[in-house]
Order: structure tokens, then sequence, then C-alpha cells
């Protein structure tokens, strides 16, 4: 199950709930305002690093360098074009968007 | 667009379905089953009265499965049938009967 | 939403509707419920699951009669069972977070902590989140 996360954790709790009702092992992705959950020195950075043992995360490049914070991206997280978005879906999915 | 029953004006969709569910009565019913083309016997009270029981309790219209199951529970099963409810209501029951009852379209009526 | 394709014939997939947003200030929990009723048609193996403020949907007592124009659907919860839908699961954790016990619900509900709800949802062939 891929798990997309597609809005802000610090308007919502999408990010808090994908990482609690998420399993170990499953790929979660950061798109549209999702993506500033990838972002590091934040309130969930270490929420994000702590699930970054078991889980592998990616963020859709285009959406993080539209919002200008592709420099501040925590190490590890893969950025990914649309084509890998894609590919992530079709060998991780079925998914589901936590909006 | 509207009905017009005992000099009264009552409003109604595209489709037929009363505007505002409140406006129903039997008189109301007995002009929609005049348009619909359907002779009103106890028979087809008995599926209206149990539609809108039905929607009183679950706020829906219920799906024709659900309906015909329903109706066999309470009715008994003669007529919990497709058929029998084509039969009193050859344009579908889950939308005729609804009609008739002053009730929304079924949700999930494809 | 996610996008989704029912198979037409014999293939029984696995479904959730995961409900995350209280009921009545947004339409999230309408709209599902109405998707829910409609995929009853196609013989699908399906479970509702309620998580944050999705469990505020199944709360007894809920009366509208003084909103304008807004429909009760609480008590269309209670006709899942007869549209065949008795998998109806709410999370622990969400649950006790808002000052609930199963009692407040208005419909039967199995209550599972996080991590049996993250195994649940892992195993899903689609899942409808809203």
């Amino acid at each position: 199950m891929l798990h997309i996360v597609a809005k802000s954790p610090f308007e919502r709790n999408a990010l808090e709930s994908c990482l609690r009702l998420s399993e170990p092992g499953s790929p979660i992705l950061f798109i549209e305002d999702g993506v500033y959950g990838a972002l590091d020195n934040t309130a969930m950075s270490e929420s994000v690093k702590t699930a970054m043992a078991d889980r592998s995360f990616y963020v859709l490049s285009a959406d993080i360098k539209a919002r200008g914070v592709t420099e501040q991206v925590i190490d590890g997280i893969e950025l990914v074009d649309y084509e890998g978005f894609v590919d992530l879906v079709v060998d991780k999915g079925p998914s589901n968007t936590w909006l | 667009m509207a009905y017009e029953v005992n000099g009264k004006t009552i409003e109604h969709d595209e489709e037929g379905y009363l505007t505002n569910l409140s406006e129903w009565d039997k008189d109301v019913a007995d002009l929609i089953a005049k348009d619909e083309g359907v002779e009103m016997t106890a028979e087809h009270w008995e599926v209206i009265d149990f539609l809108r029981e039905y929607y009183e309790e679950y706020q829906i219209a219920p799906a024709i499965r659900v309906l015909v199951k329903a109706i066999g529970k309470k009715l008994g099963p003669e007529k919990g049938s497709n058929k029998y409810l084509y039969e009193l209501f050859p344009y579908g029951p889950a939308k005729q009967a609804c009609k008739i009852g002053g009730l929304p379209k079924p949700t999930g009526c494809v | 939403m996610a996008e989704f394709e029912f198979e037409t014939e014999g293939v029984v997939k696995k479904f959730m509707f995961l409900n995350r947003k209280a009921p009545y200030g947004t339409i999230y929990a309408l709209e599902v419920l109405e998707t829910v009723l409609i995929s009853a048609a196609f013989d699908q193996e399906v479970c509702l699951a309620f998580v944050d403020d999705g469990v505020y949907q199944i709360m007894k007592g809920c009366d509208t009669a003084e909103t304008s124009g807004m429909k009760n659907f609480s008590k269309t919860y209670r006709a899942l069972e007869g549209y065949d839908i008795e998998q109806l699961f709410v999370e622990k954790e969400s649950m006790e977070a808002r000052g609930l016990s199963e009692d407040n619900f208005i419909v039967d509900v199995q209550v599972i902590p996080a991590s049996e709800m993250a195994t649940l949802i892992a195993g899903q062939d689609v899942v409808i989140s809203g």
C-alpha cells in the first residue's frame, strides 16, 4: 500500500495519521502541500525521521520546487518526478491518499 | 414545474420528484400515480407506506435489491420479489414508488 | 478521492471506505456515504473505517432540525446492514482521544487499535478516503 500525503502537517493531521496508520515497510509519498512534511528543522521533522527507520519516503519534485523549499528536504527522502510517481503507484500500489 | 392538487401548487424537479418532501399527501400521491399510469391499489399503498417508513428511519430510499429483501421480510416472501414489485410499478419499483411516495430518487439507483 | 474501477464480472475486491472527517462541516462524510451505498450494487467486499474526526460521523443523537437544509444522515449508517455492509471499524486511539466509547455510536462497530487498523488498511485492494 502506497500512502500519499497531500496536505500540510501544520494545517491538518494528514501526516500524523498516515504515520500512525501505515504499516512498517510502507512507502510514503509527499505531494501538493503535503511536501511541507518532508522538510527538516520543523516541528514534524523528528516524527518523520523516526518513521524513516522502517519506511521509505519520497517527495514529488515538481511540488517541492514550486514551493521553493527543495534545499530543506530531510536527507534520505528521495525526490521523484512524475514518471517516478507513476512507477511508485504501479509498483507499490494500491494507494491511499491522506487529505 | 409543479403539480396542482386541491388548489395547492406543489413543486417538483424535472423527473417529477417533489422538491419539498413535507408537501406530500395521499392526494398528491394519487395525482403522481395517474401521471405515471399506475392505478393505486391496497398492494401499491403497502409498498408506498413501507418506503415512507424506511425513509423516516434511515433518511434514504433503499436500492431495489435492499427494498426487495426488506419487503419480503416485512410483508411475506411472496411479495419480496422483483417480479411482484415490477408488476405493481412497471417503470421500476424503487424509482416509481419513491416518486409516488414523495421521496427522493433512491441513492445507488444505477 | 482515489480513482478506482469496478471489475464487472466475478472479481471481488476488498474495498475500504476510510472516513476521517467530521460529518456536517464539510461534504466529505456524506459523499463517502453515498459512494458506499452505490458500491453495494457491485457485490464487492466492503468495509468502513472511522478514524480521526471520522468517528464523529456515527454519533448517536444527531439532530439537524435547526440547521437549515441539512439532512440528518447519521441515521443512514444504520441502513448499511440491509446493504450487507457489516464490517465497521473504529480506531481506538481516535475514539479515546475524543473522550468517546462504543456506547456513543449509533451502529455496532469493532474497535481496534491503530496497529490493527494499519494492517487492515494495508490488506485492501482499494481504499477510498474522505
